[in-house]
């Protein structure tokens, strides 16, 4: 008689090595698998909350300043140097890997009101209230030698900010008035006015390299192109704005940080009216800078915290604070997309993941592939509302969760006064605008 | 001194002007010309870049010519001056020299002036300016207007910040390609222009390399010789021509169809040999017959379709017929037919044989019927066929209107309207009494939507809110339904006596037979729908309703249906005569209806077909019974009894698996009779619902199909999840991100170019 007995091939179900995968045969016949809304859901619940469990996005401090950090410079080259210039006119070079500060000089008497490293990485300029602009070498000097700038240029007034071009020789400092300088000279090549008689910031386009962008004082933006012997064009709005900052990834778009709590997005080809308008923040905002992706940046505000916004959407996705951080005067997004830095009045600079949740390091393959499947989860599950409740929920100081609410009150109180007026006016009398068009004034050609 | 722009052009002319003041001197009338011609130079050219003209400003002709030179030339001006003709001033604009001195710039020759003649002075000789030009400036010399007097200087900012705005923002524009493109695309990886990883090719790493070595020169020599490849693609000449010949696909395609091919033709092949190897002669003689009547029948379709080969086929036939006549093959002439001829006397089977032998002869020698007159036969065959279907139906349709009309089991299927327009028929044609009619029949309808409640409160407020505190009251003390019934029954009582005046009293019966009626009339609204008999059962409450008014034939009808809905009584419940209650106060009502009647009521009249009060009761009832628990008959036969045909399970065993569930909780809409809440909604389920579209969604049906496809690896093969789940943007740890670069956009031009030219080509 012959006995058939089940035989099967150990090579489909052995692993070569102990380090593969335990091969699973899968059948993927939906019937056999029923519930997969119903899985997938709790799974993205416990992605949802696992996320917020390793949400720890505070990294490091760095401290050695002796006043208030008023303003900071990436390295161009290397993602672990960054500048900051303090308030008492020290300059402080710091290695971010090892947290430790590299290299202390006095820049400037009074304020460092401008940092910016040149695109080779092998000099930096400063700006300060003494009415100088220096250029320095990146390395610090030898031993025995001095701490000596290469270069110092003695202006008439006092800067207040400093942006260098991408490419070239040239940098941009604006105070009494907007100037292009070029490396070589001791006088701007350009000098830009109209009308007004402070600058408070101005930024190079990282992309159209030749454009650049201010803040006045008498509550506009101006454009220039550095070709061009007159400003292109501004904008004035209800509120001033304190810094600008283009999109590297994308030419025509810039956000304004403004003393009105908000950020504006523009368009720089149609002014008349802020793409988004971003809310979030309870005081003003003082200082903005995108992440290298273009696609969100970051946000400095009176009210001791930071957040980050997507580049299109209304509301911040993250807040950043701490108990002992103070108002933030300056924030940069470093060059690999992944930290966060910020510099408050406190003294301290602090390092922050720019994800809170992300596993800093290499991951393996699965690791790989389970964050990947567990944000695309996140994602398609984020508008249930467990799920949307658990992910947007943050923990706020006191003073910034009642004053949000009281905000909320306000803008109430007020839109309902608006509605009633406009109920009880001649139709038409009382236009209806829109949040974006309420906060521009007029655009000046 | 002129300002004039940096135009090859114009610099030659500048040049050329260095003899200029002595041509001036001999010819006055042709400075005079240049000059004009100049000038119109200029004011095209100011139209053309204004702001250019700021830098031209700054550039300051270098070639001042000595002293002497421009004292003449002074002098020559103020001889013109004199000659009384007003020449027009160059508006002359600020000295940037002084600024620009640290570009070796100085400022010497700065009183001096180039006249425009010196500059288009020789556009006269120049062959190579066009006659149209020169028609322009000899135009221009002849005019004699003034030059509008220069705009403001905030006009002129003004207009040079729109323009250099206008030219920023075109410059900025051209990104939008790539920044919309970036923005759907699918994943981004970033730093942007990362080269791809891992080796590569020498020829793209060393530009200009060669071979060396006495190895390398003999390698390459050998492989030139043969044409064999020495850079990166490493393909022979053949081989990319055959790559060129035919794609991939296309090769793909061709594979499979042949591959397709050669499996028919083998399958067929062993077909053909597997009917060969049959020994069985019945078979093949089967087999043949078979073809030749498929042949036959192909035969007629190819006289359609393909007259040509059904020709030659044709022909086939008729030659091998003619063979058959004249050969003896079926004649019963041979030697195996002899044989049966003489045993056919006592063999049946030889019979048979010889039998179909003739059988076989007379076809093949019969005469093929040509396909045309068949057809024609058959065209007229089919018409006799068609006529009658045609006459038909109303033949059967006469036949059974016949049988409906007398035969009262039939008619019972017609809906009711028509019976009743006979009984209007029946009665008087006066309006009178078709209103009484009406009135009834709305009496009727009332007491069947008195279920419904408020939504009666058309006809009398003040009535109906008494009614439903009564109600309300009622249904607080009483818990039960039967109980409720007999409460009511007495309430009614009293209702009645209170509302003796005016109040119509259709509410009371609303609350009264609240329930009962309602189940009447959804089986009476069933039953027009459905089958005949079901209206049966229905329909003896109608009569004493419309009792004083209904004339006798119409009883009759009425009792018939009765009687034969007494069997179909026992299926209800004994709470049909529940039923009657309401009924008698109807009576009443027509009477007082009778003045009442108004436009309300016609108009109620008109919309009397559709009645959505029982239809949403009907509504009402189908989702109470969805939710009523059902007893589950779990009885298999077979198991610890004897099992097969016929036998049925035990009482005993029927009693232990049937599985009842225990009543669900008490309906939300239970006192509610004009509502229906869904018991569907779970509160515990909601919280985790999506209460409302989310943004970019369009529809309900998109976001539940996104929601609905599952990602994960339980139901996705390996590559799939690896795809669904790719990340929109990847970072490269530790690389640094720069900003776009102008290069991306060089590269985004020259692919679109490409895209284009490739659409171009196809």
């Amino acid at each position: 008689m012959k006995v058939k007995v089940l035989s099967r091939n150990p090579d489909d179900y052995v692993r070569e090595t102990k380090l593969d995968i335990q091969r699973v045969p899968r059948n993927y016949d939906p019937t056999l698998h029923p519930f997969e809304v119903n899985r997938e859901y709790t799974r993205a619940l416990n992605a949802t909350k696992l996320e917020r469990v390793f949400a720890k996005p505070f990294l490091a401090s760095l401290d050695g300043h002796k006043d208030g950090v008023n303003c900071m410079a990436k390295h161009a080259k290397s993602l672990s140097k960054l500048l900051s210039g303090s308030c008492d006119g020290e300059l402080k070079v710091w290695d971010l890997t090892k947290h430790e500060c590299v290299r202390t000089l006095q820049a400037h008497e009074g304020f460092v009101r401008g940092i910016v490293v040149r695109f080779c990485g092998t000099s930096f300029f400063t700006a300060g209230d003494d009415k100088t602009i220096k250029q320095w070498k990146m390395e610090s000097p030898g031993y025995g030698e001095e701490e000596e700038p290469l270069n110092t240029i003695l202006g008439k007034t006092v800067f207040t900010g400093l942006d260098h071009h991408q490419k070239d020789g040239v940098f941009a400092t604006c105070g009494q008035q907007v100037d292009i300088w070029d490396e070589q000279r001791s006088s701007p090549i350009r000098s830009f006015t109209w009308g007004v008689d402070s600058f408070s910031a101005v930024r190079f386009n990282p992309v159209e390299t030749e454009l650049l962008a201010s803040c006045a004082s008498d509550r506009s933006i101006v454009l220039y192109d550095m070709r061009e012997s007159a400003p292109l064009k501004k904008v004035i709005m209800t509120m001033r704005s304190n810094t600008v900052c283009w999109n590297p990834m994308e030419a025509y778009y810039f956000t304004c940080s403004n003393e009105d709590y908000n950020l504006y997005t523009y368009d720089m080809r149609f002014l008349d009216r802020p793409i988004t308008v971003h809310m979030d923040h309870v005081s003003a905002v003082l200082d903005v800078d995108y992440s290298p992706t273009g696609k969100e940046f970051v946000s400095a505000s009176f009210d001791k915290t930071i957040r980050i916004f997507p580049k299109d959407g209304g509301r911040s996705r993250e807040v950043y604070h701490t108990k002992r951080m103070q108002h933030v005067i300056c924030v940069k997004w470093s060059a690999d997309n992944k930290f966060i830095l910020s510099g408050s009045d406190e003294m301290n600079i602090r390092l922050w993941k720019a994800n809170a949740a992300e596993k800093l390091g290499v991951l393996t393959p699965r690791e790989k592939v389970a964050v990947n499947y567990s944000q695309k989860l996140k994602e398609k599950f984020q508008h249930h509302p467990q799920i949307r409740r658990i992910a947007h929920h943050r923990h706020l100081p006191k003073s910034i969760f009642h004053q949000t609410k009281e905000l909320r009150v306000m803008k109430e109180a007020r839109r309902r006064k608006e509605r009633n007026v406009r109920k009880h006016s001649r139709p038409g009398a009382v236009p209806v605008v829109s949040e974006k068009e309420k906060h521009v004034v007029t655009v000046v050609k | 001194m002129a300002k004039f722009s940096k135009k090859k052009v114009n610099r030659r002319k500048v040049e050329a002007s260095g003899e200029g003041p002595e041509q001036v001197v001999r010819d006055p009338g042709e400075q005079h010309e240049g000059l004009n011609e100049a000038d119109g130079h200029v004011s095209e050219e100011q139209e053309e870049d204004e702001e250019e003209e700021q830098e031209d400003e700054e550039e300051e002709e270098d070639g001042g010519g000595d002293k002497d030179e421009r004292r003449r030339q002074k002098l020559l001006e103020a001889i013109n001056a004199l000659g009384g003709k007003r020449q027009k001033k160059l508006g002359e604009r600020s000295e940037a020299a002084v600024l620009m001195s640290e570009f070796t710039i100085n400022a010497e020759g700065e009183g001096e002036r180039v006249d425009l003649s010196d500059l288009i002075g020789t556009v006269e000789k120049n062959r190579a300016v066009p006659a149209k030009t020169r028609k322009q400036l000899k135009n221009l010399q002849q005019s004699k207007r003034t030059v509008e007097c220069p705009l403001s200087k905030q006009e002129t900012e003004r207009i040079q910040r729109d323009v250099s705005f206008q030219k920023a923002a075109s410059e900025v524009s051209r990104w939008k390609g790539i920044i919309r493109q970036n923005q759907r695309a699918e994943q981004l990886v970033f730093p942007l222009n990362q080269e791809p990883a891992g080796p590569k090719p020498m020829e793209r790493v060393v530009s200009g390399w060669k071979a060396q070595t006495p190895l390398e020169q003999e390698v390459f020599a050998l492989l030139t010789a043969n044409k064999q490849p020495v850079h990166d693609p490493i393909l022979t000449p053949t081989e990319e021509a055959s790559l060129r010949a035919m794609s991939l696909e296309e090769a793909k395609i061709r594979r499979a169809e042949l591959q397709k091919a050669r499996v028919l033709q083998s399958y067929y092949e062993a077909k053909a040999r597997r009917e060969r190897k049959i020994k069985s002669k019945k078979y093949h003689k089967v087999h043949n017959k078979a073809k030749r009547k498929e042949f036959l029948k192909q035969f007629d379709e190819m006289v359609k379709t393909d007259p040509a080969t059904a020709l030659e086929e044709l022909d086939k036939m008729q030659t091998a017929r003619m063979q058959e006549r004249m050969s003896l093959k079926h004649q019963n002439s041979g030697k195996w037919a002899r044989s049966k001829a003489l045993l056919a006397k006592y063999d049946e089977d030889a019979r048979k044989a010889m039998q179909q032998q003739l059988e076989v002869n007379k076809e093949l020698t019969q005469k093929l019927v040509t396909s045309l007159n068949n057809e024609q036969e058959e065209e007229e065959e089919e018409e006799e066929e068609a006529g009658h279907p045609e006459l038909m139906p109303d033949f059967v349709n006469d036949a059974e209107r016949g049988l409906d009309s007398s035969n009262p089991w039939m008619r019972g299927k017609l809906s009711e309207e028509p019976t009743e327009s006979e009984r209007c028929g029946s009665l008087d044609l006066t309006e009178e009494a078709l209103l009484r009619e009406f009135d009834q029949r709305r009496k009727l309808r009332q007491v069947q939507e008195a279920d419904t409640g408020p939504v009666l409160s058309v006809d009398d407020d003040e009535g109906m809110v008494e009614e439903d505190e009564a109600a309300a009251e009622e249904e607080e003390q009483l818990s039960e339904f039967t109980s409720l019934f007999q409460e009511m029954a007495n309430s009614r009582r009293d209702v009645m006596a209170e509302q003796a005046e005016a109040a119509p009293d259709t509410s009371v019966q609303l609350e009264e037979g609240r329930r009962r009626i309602c189940t009447v009339e959804d089986v009476e609204l069933l039953s027009q729908e459905e089958v005949a008999p079901d209206e049966a059962p229905v329909q003896p409450q109608l009569p004493p309703a419309t009792e004083n008014m209904l004339s006798a034939p119409q009883k009759t009808g009425k009792n018939r249906k009765r009687k034969r809905g007494i069997e179909l009584k026992e299926v209800l419940t004994t709470e049909a005569k529940v039923l009657r209650i309401p009924l008698a106060p109807t009576v009443e009502d027509t009477e007082e209806s009778d003045g009442k009647l108004d436009q309300r009521g016609l108009i109620k009249e008109a919309f009397a077909g559709d009645d959505i009060i029982s239809d949403f009761l009907r509504d009402k009832r189908n989702q109470e019974d969805a939710g009523k628990p059902k007893v589950v008959d779990l009885t298999l036969p077979g198991w610890g009894e004897w099992g097969g045909g016929g036998v049925k399970p035990s009482r005993n065993k029927r009693r232990r698996f049937r599985v009842k569930t225990a009543p669900p909780p008490p309906r939300k809409d239970q006192h509610l009779p004009t509502v229906i809440i869904s018991e569907k909604r779970n509160s515990s389920i909601s919280l985790h619902q999506v209460n409302s579209l989310p943004f970019p969604f369009e529809s309900h049906t998109q976001f539940q199909s996104t929601v609905r496809s599952p990602m994960g690896r339980t139901w996705n093969t390996e590559r799939m999840v690896k795809k669904i789940t790719k990340p929109k943007v990847v970072t490269q740890l530790g690389a640094i991100i720069k900003p776009m670069a102008r290069e991306e956009l060089m590269k985004d031009a020259s692919n679109n170019s490409s895209v284009d030219s490739l659409r171009r080509k196809h």
